[in-house]
């Protein structure tokens, strides 16, 4: 296997599996939107460093957990007003695209190619340290997803019986951000500022549509976002001009399609978990 | 491409003689349609965004218009107008989003933004494929990503303009039934306004918006025209018709002020209307914090 394929295939799955959980929740919680915004803000980070010449790499995490931060301090208003998240992010995105400017007047040498570099991602243009440094952040991720999943789901659930219960439902929303934002930091790398939100939601759709329980739509969910991410990587490959995103997100949807076609009844949705919260979730 | 480049490379200077920088700006023709189709998009925008505040559907909004991108990108590569294929992917998707998030209870709403998401995340790649296909790339998929304003023909504004008044007229017929549905939907519901129709009415008309606003914000700053005039005008009054009006004055006067800003400057126009836009949001956000 030619190095890079190791490589795409080492962060891709790191990422995928970070993604899917995370997806859970932000489906189960309904902040998908918030991804979309998160996902735009990692463009404007990325661009900002090229145009102000540091690393775009560390403009793209810190912009984005930045921004992840200020809706979590938001809080509450972050969670119910899309109307906030949707005007700072369409000016945050106009705020790319002069940066993608000021980047390509200054260095004239073929450089069109770094705006579409990191808003459709370059997986395949993975070095290997960053693929370290993606398992790493993914695997943090993950844990502070374990240790918070339980209290989390319940907060999801019942905000307002959780909050009886003594679970500090703010603080976990606000920590919940957090991690969304680093993941979305990550995800970039791999699918891009625009697609990852295919990456987070797509798979959680999916698990949410074919099973009501919680533990087993969270496994489900990342499965389903490893196998996207492995099966597009193999397309890409066997067909070189297939580009490694579309491919991704392509497998991706796919999987959430035919969850539609195998429970045409349940396609009504009723939100699947809700109603095992007062069953699985008594004693946290 | 060239004359923009000359224009907005800054052989242009603002004088401070209001009257002569605006018939300077005039005289050349792509400034002249800009605002044109400018002022036509910021009218259909505002209206059909103050609709999409109300009902909550940003989300939704923010999809569809980013559904222009590949719409472009497939009309390139397959060589029709780029205007077809912005209108045929735009109300595509509105068609899917209405098709695979049917209305479910008080649930709904969860399943529905994984659905939006999913549409959008495919949309978008869909579009980078298309772009990727058609090896000439790179200038074009800045173009369709984030504007080209200074490149618009008469026909397209003459499009433009049937299309705005094909919205706006739908939107006049609804409008009022849309507005009880978007209120209280239950109510609505049961004195048989046909809640669901207009769902689905509402997000074609949507997406014909987007479609319509991406050509001159591009794909990914449509939003921006839809979203933040009526953000604004909401916050200001609740008052339906008044809220309106408010929006396509603010959508208007983004339009004109980022398009003249462009002109003077180097900055690219979908930076300046967005800044614009975004600074009456803030603007507004601080008065009512404040009061």
């Amino acid at each position: 296997m030619a190095p890079y394929l190791e490589h795409a295939a080492l962060a891709g799955t790191a990422i995928a599996i970070a993604a899917g959980l995370i997806g859970y929740f932000l489906v189960l919680r309904s902040q998908v939107f918030t991804t979309d915004a998160l996902g735009h803000v990692t463009y404007t980070g990325a661009m900002s460093g090229l145009a102000f010449a540091f690393n775009p790499l560390l403009g793209l995490f810190a912009a984005t957990v930045a921004v992840a931060g200020g809706f979590a301090v938001l809080g509450r208003r972050a969670r119910a007003d899309d109307v906030v998240i949707g005007s700072a992010f369409a000016w945050v995105l106009g705020l790319g695209a002069l940066f993608q400017r000021l980047y390509t007047e200054h260095h004239s040498s073929g450089n069109g190619r770094a705006g579409a570099t990191y808003l459709f991602g370059s997986i395949f243009g993975i070095s290997s340290t960053q693929a370290i440094v993606s398992v790493f952040v993914c695997g943090a991720v993950c844990i502070a997803m374990a240790f918070i999943s339980r209290p989390l789901l319940f907060a999801s659930l019942d905000e307002a019986v959780a909050i009886a219960r003594g679970v500090p439902v703010r603080l976990l929303g606000a920590g919940f951000l957090i991690v969304v934002g680093v993941t979305c930091a990550q995800a970039a790398q791999a699918v891009g500022a625009l697609l990852l939100l295919g990456l987070i939601s797509a798979p959680a759709g999916a698990a949410h549509r074919l099973t009501t329980r919680p533990f087993v739509g969270l496994a489900l969910a990342a499965l389903i976002a490893v196998f996207s991410t492995w099966a597009g990587l193999l397309i890409s490959y066997v067909l070189p001009r297939t580009p490694p995103s579309f491919a991704i997100i392509g497998v991706a949807t796919l999987c959430y399609l035919l969850t539609f076609a195998w429970h045409p009844n349940r396609a009504a949705g009723r939100g699947p978990a809700h109603h095992a919260d007062a069953t699985l979730l008594p004693d946290i | 491409m060239t004359i923009a480049a000359a224009a907005t490379s800054g052989d242009v200077t603002w004088s401070w003689n209001l009257l002569n920088d605006v018939r300077d700006m005039f005289s050349y023709p792509f400034m002249v349609n800009a605002f044109r189709a400018g002022t036509i998009v910021a009218i259909v925008g505002a209206v059909v965004g103050w609709y999409m505040v109300l009902r909550k559907q940003t989300f939704a909004g923010h999809t569809l218009s980013v559904a222009a991108f590949p719409g472009a990108a497939a009309a390139t590569l397959i060589g029709v107008s780029a205007t077809a294929g912005y209108f045929a992917f735009c109300v595509a998707a509105a068609l899917v989003i209405a098709i695979a998030s049917r209305p479910s209870g008080s649930r709904g709403f969860s399943a529905e933004s994984a659905v939006v998401g999913t549409v959008q995340a495919f949309v978008l790649a869909s579009g980078y494929l298309f772009a990727t296909l058609y090896n000439g790339l790179l200038s074009g998929l800045n173009n369709q990503l984030f504007g080209f304003t200074f490149g618009i023909t008469n026909d397209q504004v003459v499009t433009l303009g049937a299309v705005g008044v094909l919205v706006l007229a739908v939107l006049a017929l609804i409008g009022r039934r849309l507005f009880f549905a978007s209120i209280d939907v239950d109510v609505a519901d049961a004195r048989g306004v046909g809640v669901r129709l207009l769902g689905v009415a509402f997000l074609l008309v949507l997406g014909a918006a987007a479609a319509e606003a991406s050509q001159i914000t591009g794909a990914l700053l449509v939003f921006a025209l839809l979203v933040m005039p009526a953000a604004v005008a909401q916050r200001v009054t609740a008052r339906p018709v008044a809220g309106i009006g408010l929006a396509v004055l603010i959508g208007i006067a983004a339009t004109w002020g980022g398009l003249t800003m462009a002109y003077y400057t180097s900055y690219p126009s979908g930076f300046c209307i967005t800044t614009f836009a975004f600074a009456a949001f803030v603007a507004v956000h601080r008065v009512r914090a404040g009061a």
